[in-house]
């Protein structure tokens, strides 16, 4: 490990500055610090670059999940960390001159496989985005939706059940129960968001990604979403994008950072926040940059 | 702190001029809509005060007999007869009866004049309707010629036009009118018949029907075609060279000059494929070829207008590409969609110059019953009427834009009215 990370975010900034900015240059080939590896991952991903068209987004990462784990990924804007959660239920897909390169696997089986299919991909892996978008139909369809997608519900009445049960796994129950038929664009954007993630969770997902879920919300509901990241942890595998650190602090058991498309360090999420092993990880968590 | 009351000056004398350059914008934009606003006002006030006039017509009062003998018929069944009878002598014996001191071959035919020469068909109609009338009589109101219905009519407006009349046939109307033997009606011909070279008889029902026939083929071929080709080039195609080269040539068609896509009718459809002309299957197919761009380029940017978000949301819960598109793009880009098509269907509508092209220019009597039926269009019949002598075809030419323009002022509505009702916010 690396020794100046225990005198972390004590020096007098102003005087170390050109020292300091020469060491914040990121050298090529850089290894990824920190515990990436797990025994028995749900997810691992081996040596993944990511392309748009050529410019590469995505620098040789390679770190596991493991089973209910809540991991989260930080980093200054731009670093790639949403494009790499995005390749892994390869929503990636969807934009054009994107390339994957190397190896994503979940429970053993390559999730780049040709022969693998995106729409089953998506269902085990579901994933909520930064901005709550309810589809304009009723809060019910909204959650039934991808159900009835997968043909999951036999009956109308199974299909109740999922609805509620989602909907109480997602904290939102009580607050709906008396509208389930109106639309899901009428709640604010805490519940709207909670909604998504109702929805998310109601083709029970056996991981869930978040893109930094809780960025369009104010304090409280942001408490609310935290609150149920973590109660979800208990059944789902979670990695969640944030540019909150204090965020990341609260939900997650291990932090990713990351930086220019490199991961640069994966630990313990309090051992990142206390003594963070890469001087990158700790200018940034200092406040230096991002 | 004196730097920063000198910028509070300059802020305020900047904001002065920007008040007024404000001022002076809107005031551009309110020439605008006026000058936009009075041109329609114009156009409205020219077209109606013209055309009003053709929605009421001269009918005059005769006592008619049935005369079995005069007719020369005694079975109403047979054809022949009813093809030879000589149906016109009806009104010319009930004019010879209502003035009974004409004499003289050329006084008897201006007399003759009076009447429209349908007015005995129509006599016929009523009789093969009500066979029992044949060998009575009764008083009824008979279609004037159109020469003394432009007469009549510029007479009451105060400036009488008897130019294409003689001293004695005004002298004739004006003792009918006296008698209350005279009047205006309400021209219903206008409406219930087809094209006739004579400006009474003349009606827009074969032009509507065409139209209409010709529209609703334009509109079964040119929406699905559009919607499927605008879906496939924004949510499927790759983006290349080649869809941009697609892209490039849909706006180019867009924009070329609509005879041309008659000109295409003619040399495909007619030539080639040997569709007969004048019939609506090719006008349909034509207009079709000119909306299409149209539809295609609206339902394009409809679909664009569906947030990303909701792709993604779609997409993110596992629905395929083509569960995406029927579940969430198409039920929010539907209202764009129709609306393009109307604005299409309306632009089709008012089309004339690529049906000249395939032979809907023709002179047709009779009222298209199918969309293989030889037939006109609205532009079409206003094109022909423009062009006829008659003086009595002017108000019909603006009676008849009044009526395309209804048509296309309700199109118009119904496409804002359904963009309003369909409109789904999120």
């Amino acid at each position: 490990m690396n020794q100046n990370a225990s005198t972390a975010g004590t020096k007098p900034a102003k005087d170390a500055k050109p020292e300091a900015m020469q060491t914040l240059e990121l050298t090529d080939n850089e290894a990824t610090v920190g515990q990436c590896f797990t025994d028995k991952p749900k997810m691992s991903m081996r040596n993944v670059n990511v392309f748009y068209e050529d410019k590469q987004a995505i620098h040789d990462v390679s770190v596991d999940i493991a089973k209910n784990e809540v991991i989260a990924m930080i980093g200054p804007s731009g670093c790639g960390k949403s494009t790499f959660l995005r390749s892994l239920n390869r929503m990636n897909d969807t934009v054009d001159g994107c390339r994957v390169e190397g190896k994503i696997c979940m429970d053993g089986e390559d999730l780049y496989a040709p022969k693998l299919d995106v729409v089953e991909l998506r269902a085990r892996v579901g994933i909520v985005f930064q901005k709550p978008n309810p589809f304009p139909k009723s809060i019910y369809d909204n959650v039934a939706y991808g159900p009835k997608l997968h043909g999951l519900a036999d009956s109308r009445v199974d299909l109740d059940e999922i609805v509620e049960k989602s909907l109480r796994k997602a904290s939102l129950w009580d607050e709906v129960k008396e509208r389930l038929h109106q639309a899901g664009t009428g709640l604010s954007g805490g519940q709207q968001q909670r909604l998504y993630i109702a929805r998310a969770i109601a083709v029970s997902p056996e991981m869930i990604l978040m893109d930094e879920p809780c960025s369009a919300l104010d304090p409280i509901a942001t408490a609310k979403i935290e609150e149920l990241i973590e109660e979800l942890s208990e059944n789902f595998t979670i990695a969640i994008v944030t540019h909150s650190m204090q965020q990341a602090a609260r939900v997650s058991h291990r932090t990713a950072y990351f930086h220019l498309g490199r991961l640069i360090e994966v630990n313990p999420t309090e051992q990142v926040f206390t003594m963070p092993a890469h001087r990158l990880t700790e200018a940034y968590i200092t406040g230096r940059f991002g | 702190m004196s730097k920063s009351v000198d910028n509070l000056e300059k802020i305020r004398k900047s904001l002065s001029r920007r008040n007024r350059a404000e001022k002076r914008f809107r005031l551009y934009g309110v020439t605008a809509v006026l000058i936009g606003l009075a041109a329609v006002m114009l156009l409205f006030t020219d077209i109606v005060s013209k055309g009003h006039g053709a929605f009421r017509i001269a009918y005059l009062q005769l006592d008619i007999t049935y005369d079995q003998d005069l007719i020369g018929i005694d079975n109403l069944t047979d054809p022949q007869q009813l093809a030879l009878g000589n149906w016109q002598a009806m009104p010319k014996v009930a004019l010879r009866n209502q003035f009974p001191d004409v004499s003289g071959r050329k006084d008897k035919r201006s007399l003759y004049g009076l009447v429209s020469n349908g007015a005995g068909f129509d006599l016929k109609d009523r009789l093969l309707e009500n066979p029992l009338l044949l060998g009575d009589s009764e008083t009824l109101w008979v279609l004037a010629d159109d020469d003394i219905d432009t007469y009549y009519k510029s007479w009451l407006d105060g400036e009488p036009y008897d130019a294409r009349l003689t001293a004695k046939q005004v002298a004739w109307i004006h003792e009918l009118h006296d008698q209350g033997k005279l009047r205006l009606q309400f021209n219903s011909n206008l409406f219930t018949r087809g094209d006739s070279r004579e400006p009474e008889q003349a009606g827009i029902r074969g032009a509507v029907m065409g139209s209409l026939l010709t529209l609703i083929l334009t509109l079964l071929l040119s929406f699905p075609i559009g919607v499927s080709a605008a879906i496939y080039l924004e949510e499927f195609a790759p983006k290349n060279a080649w869809t941009d080269f697609i892209e490039v040539n849909i706006n180019n068609l867009a924009a070329v000059p609509s005879i041309i896509f008659g000109l295409l009718g003619l040399a495909i459809f007619i030539n080639f494929f040997h569709v007969p002309r004048s019939v609506p299957i090719v006008g349909g197919l034509v207009l079709t070829l000119m909306t299409l761009p149209t539809i295609i380029i609206t339902s394009r940017a409809a679909i664009k207008s569906v947030p990303p978000s909701i792709r993604e949301a779609a997409l993110g819960m596992g629905a395929s590409k083509y569960q995406m598109v029927l579940h969430h793009v198409l039920p929010l880009a539907l209202p764009g969609m129709l609306t393009g098509a109307i604005i299409g269907m309306a632009q089709a509508l008012g089309e004339s110059a690529p049906l000249l092209m395939i032979g809907m220019v023709a002179f047709i009597v009779d009222i298209p019953g199918g969309f293989s039926d030889p037939a006109t269009v609205l532009p079409v019949q206003i094109f022909l009427w423009a062009d006829s002598p008659e003086r009595a075809f002017i108000e019909k030419t603006s009676a008849a834009i009044m009526v395309l323009l209804s048509f296309l002022i309700i199109m118009n509505t119904s496409a804002v009215w359904l963009r309003k009702r369909l409109e789904r916010r999120w």
